[in-house]
């Protein structure tokens, strides 16, 4: 929310600036360089560049990287490709950012492949780089990454559904992202390992994809249980694919006996664990990766120590229907902890 | 046209100066003119040589693509499939060379070949059936897309071969890099500017963009221009293909996916009437600029892209809405 309300002001200065930058650029000229706090030009850099600009994982992110670059005395400036897969729009950002002379940049590779030529040209100029959220392929592309485990966060609820199930047979969905994303595959492995069966598995019934999004995700959980009526556990790789998947199951009345679990601890997500939408989600912290990466470049500015490796920045499991053997926090932690 | 209700013919001046300022591509220069005064006094690194050949290598890309791009628009055409085209070219490329068996070259050239193929194909059946070209194009921008996606199984295509990336390198040039990529879409636009503004079949292409009929009625083939020009436009798709592989050093299945309207937005952005008839390529070049010079000042300022979109939607409605007012006053 806090985002929302802050917006105005900050497009209401852009606006201004737009229009007279558009209709009459010499006249804003002189009022530009007051206009903008990055006016000092001795001050240190950071860029971080997301997949997209608009969804609230990111948003949240760039809130911890600003709120950490405040703490640090650094100077932030963001980008993001045009749509999740945008890697022509990433390789830009980066260019620009290095040609505004960043210390270091932080990114969330939309492609984790094709950004690599990209980034190893940035590290060549003496640029940090460090990826969020994603690595890259291979992983030592970047020079560190902070990221949330994605096999374990998979594994968790996979724990989890396995327990509450209390040795009834499952008969489960996977409503997974898209072909070749590795968030999706490492959560999707992660589920199945914590359930304890192998991929082609017979309790698996249906395989969708979603694309993370709640309207396809309910589109796929009703295409699953066409095909399959007696599905009792959804795996889901976001909640909004969770949500649109108990919005499919309530249309058949079968919201109450359907165990969903998901991945992700975003706001609207724990909200509809405490209401009991979604039995359980594995929490991960955005604006922790952020804020880390930030630090991390105010350190190699300050004394040239590069981070590197990678930092699991953690996974908790939310539920308020807690199982014996499986350790989770309620839905008031996950509250508190969420993003979103 | 009334001379004395317009603000220019009170100024009195001389022909060449009159002539000057209702030229459809002085507003575009103008903004990126402004634009470029603005951001040298913003940022300290805005006004240096290898930043500008930094923008240049950014906008090659769409630059080409638009070219095809307006060649269609002055027909009165759009096409909405040159994103997705270029990417299937590239996959194409890329997949051929890296992982068939072909030369890296014939890969190129097959690439060219295939889409050649597709602005034929569109071509033909916008003149032939005929359909509008918005549906032609929007239906051949979902084949292009999913044909893209399969050939490539989602799989980007890393290590290829050197040919392939030829046109991203840098030569220095003083104390600049430049890429051959960037010559190579400098020299396109030449090339076509002297050929719409110089060559009867510039002159054929801007006669069928303002009136079909009254073309054909003076023993101008239109089909056969028609489909020729979406034939030169899908080759244009090839080359821009390349010159995305040369810039990224990979094959991109996810490539291309909003470049049909950025396309759309350079040539708008460069003075042409999306009503056909009116414009340049040169126009087109100043517009790709525009977006180009913009998205890099922002981003040396530390403005958020999102920005950059704003300024780029405002910009756009701001040049339609002076086209709608030019054309009202020659009427």
């Amino acid at each position: 929310m806090s985002r929302i309300s802050r917006l105005p002001s900050s497009l209401l200065r852009t606006a201004a600036c737009t229009g007279v930058a558009a209709l009459a650029l010499t006249a804003c000229g002189s009022g530009s360089g007051s206009g903008t706090a990055n006016a000092g030009s001795g001050s240190v850099k950071v860029g971080l560049i997301t997949k997209t600009d608009t969804n609230p994982f990111f948003v949240k992110m760039k809130e911890g990287a600003e709120k950490a670059a405040e703490e640090n005395g650094v100077e932030l400036s963001t980008a993001a490709g045009k749509f999740d897969g945008d890697n022509a729009g990433q390789v830009t950002a980066i260019e620009n950012m290095v040609a505004a002379g960043v210390k270091g940049i932080l990114i969330t590779p939309s492609d984790s492949k094709a950004i690599v030529p990209a980034i190893e040209k940035a590290k060549a100029k003496g640029v940090l780089v460090i990826a969020l959220d994603t690595p890259t392929e291979p992983e030592s592309a970047v020079d560190a990454l902070f990221a949330t485990d994605n096999v374990k966060a998979g594994e968790l609820i996979g724990e989890y559904a396995k327990a509450a199930m209390k040795g009834k047979p499952a008969k489960i969905a996977t409503l997974d992202l898209a072909p070749g994303v590795s968030v999706g595959v490492q959560r999707h492995n992660g589920f199945l390992k914590g359930f304890g069966i192998e991929e082609g598995d017979p309790s698996v019934v249906c395989s969708q994809d979603t694309g993370g999004d709640q309207a396809k995700g309910q589109t796929a959980m009703e295409n699953c249980l066409q095909k399959s009526p007696d599905i009792n556990v959804v795996y889901t790789i976001n909640e909004p694919a969770a949500l649109g998947a108990y919005t499919a199951l309530k249309a058949k009345g079968r919201e109450k006996d359907v165990l969903i679990v998901s991945v992700d601890g975003g706001c609207t997500g724990t909200e509809a664990v405490k209401d009991g939408k979604i039995s359980a989600t594995s929490q991960q912290y955005p604006l922790k990766m952020a804020a880390e990466g930030v630090k991390a470049v105010a350190t190699y500015a300050k004394d040239g120590k590069k981070a590197s490796g990678y930092t699991d920045t953690g996974v908790t499991l939310i539920t308020d229907k807690a199982q014996d053997g499986v350790t989770s926090k309620d839905t008031a932690y996950g509250l508190e902890n969420c993003w979103g | 046209m009334t001379a004395t209700s317009t603000p220019y013919a009170e100024l009195k001046a001389p022909t060449t100066i009159r002539r000057l300022l209702t030229q459809p591509t002085t507003g575009p220069l103008a903004a990126l003119l402004l634009a470029c005064v603005f951001f040298s006094v913003s940022t300290d690194q805005f006004l240096t040589g290898g930043n500008f050949s930094l923008i240049v290598q950014q906008v090659m890309v769409v630059g080409t693509l638009a070219i095809g791009q307006t060649l269609i628009i002055l027909t009165a055409g759009i096409d909405l499939s040159c994103g997705a085209v270029m990417a299937f070219g590239s996959i194409m490329i890329a997949k051929m060379a890296a992982e068939g068996s072909l030369p890296p070259l014939a890969a190129i050239a097959l690439g060219l070949v295939v889409c050649g193929g597709f602005g034929l194909l569109n071509g033909a059946l916008v003149q032939k059936i005929p359909l509008p070209p918005f549906i032609v194009t929007l239906g051949m921008l979902n084949v292009a897309f999913a044909l893209t996606h399969i050939y490539s199984e989602e799989q980007t295509v890393t290590n290829l071969p050197g040919p392939l990336t030829a046109l991203g390198q840098t030569f220095p040039l003083g104390k600049t890099d430049i890429t051959y990529g960037s010559l190579v879409t400098i020299a396109l636009f030449l090339a076509f500017a002297y050929a719409l503004s110089s060559t009867s079949w510039g002159r054929h292409v801007y006669a069928l963009g303002n009136s079909p009929e009254a073309a054909r009625l003076n023993g101008i083939r239109t089909s056969r221009l028609t489909i020729g020009v979406y034939t030169v436009a899908g080759l244009l798709y090839g080359v821009a293909a390349l010159l995305l592989i040369s810039r990224t050093g990979v094959g991109d299945p996810q490539a291309g996916q909003t470049d049909n309207l950025d396309s759309i937005t350079a040539v708008v952005l460069g003075g042409t009437s999306l009503f056909g008839g009116r414009g340049s390529v040169l126009g087109t070049f100043i517009g790709v600029l525009i977006v180009g010079v913009f998205r890099n000042g922002l981003q040396l300022m530390g403005v958020a892209s999102i920005y950059q979109t704003l300024i780029t939607g405002v910009l756009v409605i701001l040049a339609v809405t002076v086209d709608q007012i030019s054309r009202k006053k020659a009427r």
